[in-house]
This record gives structure tokens, sequence and C-alpha cells, in this order.
């Protein structure tokens, strides 16, 4: 009976818990008061990197994992010096434009497999395994949100002004963040690819970077279980509403627009109390 | 033309110009360590212009700044406030999203050195950290008289205690100088005198205080010196009560006709 459910809805449960590390990812960085929407390309990185890992190099799942996050990351630095002076919607445009050079890139290159992406990745990513991985976000982010490193991420988010005249270096701080956030959405590429065996070009566009801050918007950012929350409703609905699943875009659009119209602060709005 | 020895804060040649507009005009000014110095002026003398100046927020079109002997003029707001430097504003800036115990506690955030593992794990030394932090910010509330509404999200409190609670923040870390911006627009006048008070403390606490201020009565009762800007210029710099007295700032208050006809 289990097995049952496991192989008719073993994608699923997946993608709900990978798709939760994706809303982490954008959390870590709205925390702090950035726009990022190259979440997708992030992950994509990831996913790429470690796919690549495994089929060409070889390597065991258990060092691939932990290297998938080492592209993202470099990615981060390396685009975090002249993107990160940016704030608000230049952000947001800057981080669409990246995740499309990638996407141009993974299309053209014959290592990644072109259009056609790459397939035949190990299945070495079980439920077991994601839902461990995103267990431990949510404990060290939960953690964090709690010190002095969370009220200075709040502070930025809330007054930038007054968060450098309390000290807090906004350069250091933000590249921290997104790298962090970049980190994790590489570990969920690396996860997804290592759990649906294929990958494409065509799941780390534009598309994508929008549902993930729907994820994140819907939940709400005021503690991480927001965008966990509005990562797993927003994974589980199109299941529900199959006849509609053409309107995927659409439902997501409404939700973001709805969700800024009607629910500032998302589903969740009560922040934890960090003193 | 360096910075004078055994100054709190030292100006040279400091000036901003501002498309065709000097706000502040080669000023050369000293503070001493200790006491509460006034910076009044009338409005658009480059008051709150020198403030932004002197914290970072504005760099200088020519000129030098030096925090204790040490030159800041090219330091980053928060090297600054590393440096012992805290200020408010005169649109208070507060962290709306806060309590008012979060928003104290963040004016130690340069005293926290526990790594991300360190508060992931809750080790000793972030442990030490929090509790620490949480005396010093419960202390500066209870200072300004807010540790009964420490639970209250920040934006709940009135207008008043928005501004004491910016100063709570802002002393929490006894900082070597503190600019106050307008502290006491806004309030009343038992509120007023409540303020003067507090900054009698904090100054007596080993705070050097620069404040901006409208209010001539608070300023005259509080101040060891009064500097006076107008138009971007250094107009008088002394003991507050001669201040009163010097026609260049009666004239640059009440215009120079009406000085000479009262004088």
């Amino acid at each position: 009976m289990f097995d049952d459910v496991l192989f008719t809805y073993g994608t699923l449960i997946d993608s709900v818990g990978i798709n939760a590390l994706l809303a982490l990812s954008m959390y870590v960085v709205l925390a702090a008061g950035l726009l990022s929407l190259g979440q997708a390309a992030f992950m994509g990185l990831g996913a790429y990197s470690s796919a690549l890992m495994s089929l060409q190099l070889g390597w065991p799942f258990w060092l691939v994992l932990p290297a998938s996050c080492a592209a993202p990351v470099a990615f981060a630095l390396l685009v975090g010096g002249p993107t990160l002076r940016l704030s608000g919607v230049y952000l947001a445009i800057a981080t669409i434009g990246l995740g499309e050079v990638l996407r141009a890139v993974w299309i053209n290159l014959d290592i990644t497999g072109g259009a056609m992406g790459l397939s035949g990745i190990p299945e070495a990513a079980g439920p077991g395994l994601i839902y461990g991985l995103l267990a431990a976000a949510l404990f060290v982010l939960w953690r964090i949100g709690r010190s002095s490193i969370g009220r200075a991420m709040e502070a930025l988010r809330g007054d930038e002004v007054a968060a450098q005249v309390i000290g807090v270096d906004i350069a250091r701080t933000r590249l921290a963040v997104l790298c962090a956030s970049a980190a994790l959405a590489g570990l969920a590429g690396c996860l997804d690819a290592h759990s649906t065996s294929f990958i494409g070009p065509a799941q780390y566009g534009f598309e994508p970077a929008v549902t993930i801050l729907s994820f994140a918007l819907l939940g709400g950012i005021a503690t991480p279980f927001g965008p966990v929350l509005g990562a797993t409703i927003l994974t589980l609905l199109p299941e529900l509403l199959r006849g509609v699943a053409d309107l995927r875009m659409v439902v997501n659009g409404l939700i973001i627009v709805a969700s800024v119209l009607f629910l500032p602060s998302g589903l969740l709005p009560w922040a934890r109390r960090r003193a | 033309m360096g910075a004078q020895a055994g100054m709190m804060l030292s100006l040279r040649g400091l000036s901003r110009r501002y498309a065709g507009v000097v706000a502040v005009d080669a000023v050369d000014l000293d503070w001493p360590e200790g006491g509460v110095h006034a910076l009044i002026g009338p409005n658009g003398a480059g008051k709150t212009t020198l403030f932004n100046l002197i914290s970072g927020l504005v760099p200088p079109s020519a000129g030098s700044i030096a925090l204790g002997g040490t030159d800041i003029t090219r330091l980053r707001p928060d090297r600054r406030a590393a440096l012992g430097l805290a200020r408010t504003f005169q649109n208070i800036r507060l962290f709306g999203a806060m309590t008012v115990r979060e928003n104290a506690m963040t004016g130690l955030h340069l005293a926290a050195r526990a790594s991300v593992a360190e508060v992931v794990l809750r080790l000793p030394r972030f442990r030490r950290e929090e509790a620490a932090v949480r005396a010093a910010t419960d202390a500066a509330l209870e200072r300004v008289g807010l540790l009964d509404r420490a639970d209250l999200r920040a934006t709940a409190l009135a207008y008043g205690d928005q501004r004491r609670l910016e100063i709570a923040r802002a002393i929490v870390g006894s900082p070597r100088l503190l600019l106050l911006d307008e502290p006491a627009a806004g309030m009343n006048p038992v509120e007023t005198r409540a303020l003067a008070a507090l900054v009698r403390v904090i100054a007596a606490n080993g705070t050097t205080v620069l404040l901006v201020e409208h209010d001539m009565r608070f300023v005259m009762d509080l101040a060891d010196t009064a500097t006076v800007l107008s138009f971007g210029r250094r107009l008088f710099h002394g003991p507050p009560q001669e201040a009163r007295r010097d026609r260049g700032v009666v004239e640059a208050y009440l215009g120079a006709k009406l000085a000479a006809r009262l004088a």
C-alpha cells in the first residue's frame, strides 16, 4: 500500500521538498531586502554542474551533493560585485538577464546536451535525503533569524541608511546572503537532477524564477516556514487542478498579484521574536 | 592642516556642493571630548548636511573629518560606527517590522562576534553575547523610559517615544560621539524637559553629544557650546549665551535691517 503511494506520488513528494528548498533560497535574499530573480539560474547551475559531475566524472553522489553548491556560489561571488550595488527592481532585472545568459549557455554547449538537456542522471536522491536537508535548512535559517545576523538582515530590509549607521556592512551582508541563497538553490538543483534523472534548459528560465518568487510571496517571509508553506501549496495545487494545468502561469500570476494586494505579509505573517 | 590633538571631532575645510548649491562651505570646527554641543542655524543652513557628512552618508566635496584624532573622511558609515559614532535622524528611521526591544538591540550589531556555526548550534559564546546584548538593551530602554513597552511593535509607539527609541538604539553601544538631529522635534514641553535630562545623563556617562536643535531654550539650558551655521558657513562657535549677543547670529536669524533697528 505504502509502496503504491510512493510509486504514484514519488515525483510529487520529491518536488514539494525541492521546491520548498528553492523557496528558502528565495527567503534568504528577500529577508535581507534583495529582490533576485536569479534563483532558477542558480538552481540550473547546481543541476547542470552536479549532473556533469555524475555523468562525466563518475563522482559518487555524497561528493557531488556538496560540490553542487560550488558553481552557484562562485557565480554569485562573480556577479555579486557589480549587481549588488543595484537595489529593488534594478537588481531584479539584472538577475533576469543573468538567468537568460545561462540558459543560452545550456542550449548552446554540447556538453550540456543543448536543447535536449541531460538524461540518465543516477536517481540517487530520495525523499529521505530531500526532506532531511529541508529540515536542516529550516533549522539553520530559523536559528540565524534569532541572532544578530538575523537582526542585521531585517535591518537591511527595513532601512538601508539606518542599517549602515548602526554598523551593518551592506556590501558584505548582501554578498553573504546572495551566496547562501545560491548554495541552497544549487543544492535544490542537484537534488532535482538526481531525483528526476533528466534536466533541460527550459527548467531554469524566467518562468520558474517567477514561480519560486510566488512561493515566497504566498507564504510570506516573516519566518522561513512561510515560503515552505507557499511552495507546498503551489506545488500541490496544479495536481489538484489538473484541468487548468495549462493555466499554471496564469494562476501563479494571480497569486502574486493577490498576495501583494490582499496578503502583503503572506499566509504566515507572524514574525518570531528576534529577542 | 592636521586634526587638532585632544579633539573629539575636527572638521577642516569641509564642503559639500549639490549642483550649484553650496550646502556646507569650507567649515573649520573643533569639538572637545565630553559635554553637550549644539549646532543651530536657520532652515537650510546646512546642519543636516553636516551631520550626513560626519556620519558618512554623504561624501564631502572637499575637506576632512577626524574623529578622536583618526581621519575618517574616506570611511564608510559602518566603519565610522565601529569607531564609536552613533546618530539619530530628523525623520525618525526605525525598523518598522521589529519590536521596540529588537530595534534597540540592533544598536549592538557591532558587538556580535559569534560565527554562523556558533549561532546555529547555540554555543556558549553566542549565548553569552545574546544575554549581554539583552541586558544592555534593557538598560538603555529603561534609561529612555521605554522598558515597559519593549515588546510592542516600534511603529505602535507615539511620535515622541519613537524619537526616544532611536536614541536608545544609538546609545546602547556606548558611543564616543552621538549626533542627535532635532531630538526635541514634535515633543511637548514636558517631554522636552525629560529629553534634556536624558541628554545630560548620556553626556555624564562619557558620550560626547552634538545636537541640532531649533528649540533655543532647550539649547541654552543644555549645551556647553553652540555653533551657528548660516548658508553653509560657520557664523559662531562658542558659549551659547554669547551666541545670543553675537551680531552676525542675530542678523542671520532676523535679517540685517531688523537687527540694526533693534541694536
